[in-house]
């Protein structure tokens, strides 16, 4: 594979301003290591001639001294985001040969600084899920592996992850409901950042859980998560909960200087089962930080533990909603109806044959906890938790808690199909260290802290105020340099 | 809490999906089980805690009321299964 493909996106953009590289070669580079990486089933569409049309504009611009940060750079798309004239298919049958007329805003402020779509990646069917298992597509696949097993790369944004853990493309876009950036992040030895709710535009991303929902990069480390988070993130009139705030330049918040900063560390986040490599690791990456000057202080998050059934009651519910769009009219899929079928009957035959198993547990749950009688004792009981989850976060911060370090998953990553047997509810113990970010709307963020003893990689979490990303980001450049994580997969599938 | 077979039927009815007969014995089993994880929540005391409606302290903003957009019937049209005349093309509605 071409030497290319290892450069970080912030070494991608200073070569090609500096003229030794075009952006053409890069994504030339890019195009050649997405053909190979087939056996990984990260990409989904192919978007080269799109691809190579950007790159030439792109360097058009950089010759013009007209360069924004992300110009050149070759990044792969999360089949979630809308993108002008290409399909866009939220990896569900239910959007099979949608191609919206319109761009979704965070890729359009992406190509508008020049950055280059290599293509479209993998993710589970409309983001519900935590092993890229529900996609329509099949399977992406961990480029991490360490013996015969295909291992889950994680989900949502699994082919997100597989691509730039595999070095296919420099960078990629990706969303977070419940951990989908950070805990794919995790499981193959990347960064990933989730920054506040209101941050990121959610505009022309096929929804889920619309107060949950967040879209952020899917990065090789801290630095180029502060650079492309930086073109992704700013106001949209589009958007009602868009924040109006300015976006400070993240990049340059990265000194490494952490002294008198408080880290929280969470008791709650010490759950029953937890390998011990992984408390290990935590305690490893919290001496680190002292040692960077910052002050250690053990912090309670009381209502941790119903974080997980809060968000599967309030997900499914936003999700019911949102996806009662799909209904065989407008766009997408609709079902080969029998005679004598009424528009009853096409929205039932519709759903039921473009829906995936679990889509249609969470329309169908989301339905439930939403209908007449229940909607008090599940729906509005679960908000009301909500409100404690986020207050416990807010009490830390009043109480002088800058970041608080977590683990970000609580194992490394496991085998594709392993979970297939059991009980749904098992999966989503997955999320159980990121869920609450979501819900409190914190900006979360996920670096690879070292390997567990089977060779695996596993990450550590830092939360941070809301809308104080660029600190977040300077905590956790700290971290990663002291945790010096370099570890890469073999390429077994080229 | 239990969910028998008339209920998940009633919920897939309500969710607009077609679930087969026989497939509502497993649905409504996989529903008894994720409900029962949720039920943990009653463990919590809500007493005085308002829902939460907005992650963000902001009162959704709003834009003016002016046309901003249109004339985009073909664009609107564009992935429609059936339009048809400058329409979606539904089946019979009403007789």
């Amino acid at each position: 594979m071409s030497e290319l493909m290892k450069l970080k996106l912030a070494e991608a953009r200073d070569a090609l301003r500096a003229g030794q590289i075009t952006s053409v070669e890069l994504t030339d580079a890019s195009l050649k290591a997405i053909d190979a990486s087939k056996p990984l089933n990260a990409f989904v569409h192919d978007t080269s001639e799109i691809a190579r049309a950007q790159a030439v504009a792109a360097d058009e611009r950089l010759l013009a001294g007209d360069a924004p940060n992300m110009c050149g750079l070759p990044i792969g798309i999360k089949d979630l985001f809308c993108t002008n004239g290409v399909p866009t298919q939220a990896a569900s049958a239910i959007l099979g040969g949608f191609k919206p007329q319109y761009e979704s805003t965070v890729t359009e402020k992406l190509f508008n600084d020049g950055a280059v779509m290599v293509g479209k990646l993998n993710m589970d069917e409309f983001a519900m899920g935590s092993s890229n298992e529900t996609s329509v597509y099949g399977n992406a696949i961990n480029p991490w592996k360490v013996d015969e097993r295909d291992l889950t790369p994680g989900g949502s944004s699994g082919g997100s992850a597989a691509a730039v853990a595999a070095e296919t493309c420099l960078a990629a876009t990706g969303t977070d409901t419940g951990g989908s950036i950070r805990q794919p992040a995790a499981f193959t030895g990347i960064t990933g950042i989730k920054p506040t709710y209101g941050r990121c535009s959610r505009w022309g991303i096929v929804a889920f859980a619309s107060s949950l929902d967040q879209a952020g990069p899917v990065t090789k480390d801290v630095r180029d998560a502060a650079i492309m988070l930086e073109a992704m993130a700013g106001f949209d009139p589009k958007d009602s909960t868009s924040v109006n705030l300015p976006v400070p330049n993240f990049e340059a918040a990265l000194t490494g200087d952490i002294r008198g900063k408080t880290i929280g560390i969470p008791k709650e986040y010490r759950v029953d089962g937890m390998p011990d490599e992984l408390e290990t690791l935590w305690a490893n990456g919290t001496s680190m930080l002292r040692d960077a000057g910052a002050i250690i202080k053990d912090i309670s998050l009381p209502h941790t533990k119903y974080a997980l059934p809060a968000y599967y009651v309030i997900a499914p519910a936003e999700a019911s909603s949102n996806l009662a769009r799909y209904d065989g009219v407008r766009f997408g899929l609709r079902a080969k109806l029998d005679a004598g079928d009424g528009i009853t009957e096409m929205y039932e035959k519709t759903r039921a044959d473009g829906f995936g198993a679990e889509v249609k547990r969470r329309i169908m749950v989301g339905t439930y906890v939403l209908s007449a009688g229940f909607y008090d004792a599940y729906y509005n009981r679960a908000r009301r938790v909500r409100a404690l989850i986020k207050r416990d976060f807010e009490r830390v911060f009043s109480d002088g808690v800058d970041a608080i370090l977590t683990p970000s998953t609580p194992s490394s990553a496991f085998g594709l199909g392993e979970m297939a047997a059991v009980d749904p509810v098992k999966m989503y113990l997955f999320d159980v260290f990121t869920v609450t970010v979501n819900l409190a709307g914190l900006p979360g963020i996920s670096v690879p802290a070292g390997l567990d003893s089977k060779g695996l990689p596993l990450g550590l979490q830092l939360i941070g105020r809301p809308w104080e990303e660029s600190e977040l980001l300077n905590t956790a450049f700290a971290l990663e340099k002291s945790l010096n994580f370099s570890a890469k997969p073999t390429q077994w599938w080229l | 809490m239990s969910i028998d077979t008339k209920t998940a039927a009633r919920v897939a009815k309500l969710a607009r999906i077609k679930v087969d007969e026989a497939d509502l014995t497993a649905l409504a089993q996989e529903f008894t089980n994720i409900l029962g994880f949720i039920e943990q929540l009653n463990e919590v005391n809500v007493d005085g805690i308002e829902p939460m409606t907005s992650v963000t302290p902001q009162r959704l903003f709003r834009r003016d009321d002016v046309v901003n957009d249109g004339n985009q019937q073909k664009a609107v049209l564009h992935n429609a299964p059936d339009a048809r005349e400058g329409f979606f093309a539904v089946p019979m509605v009403v007789e």
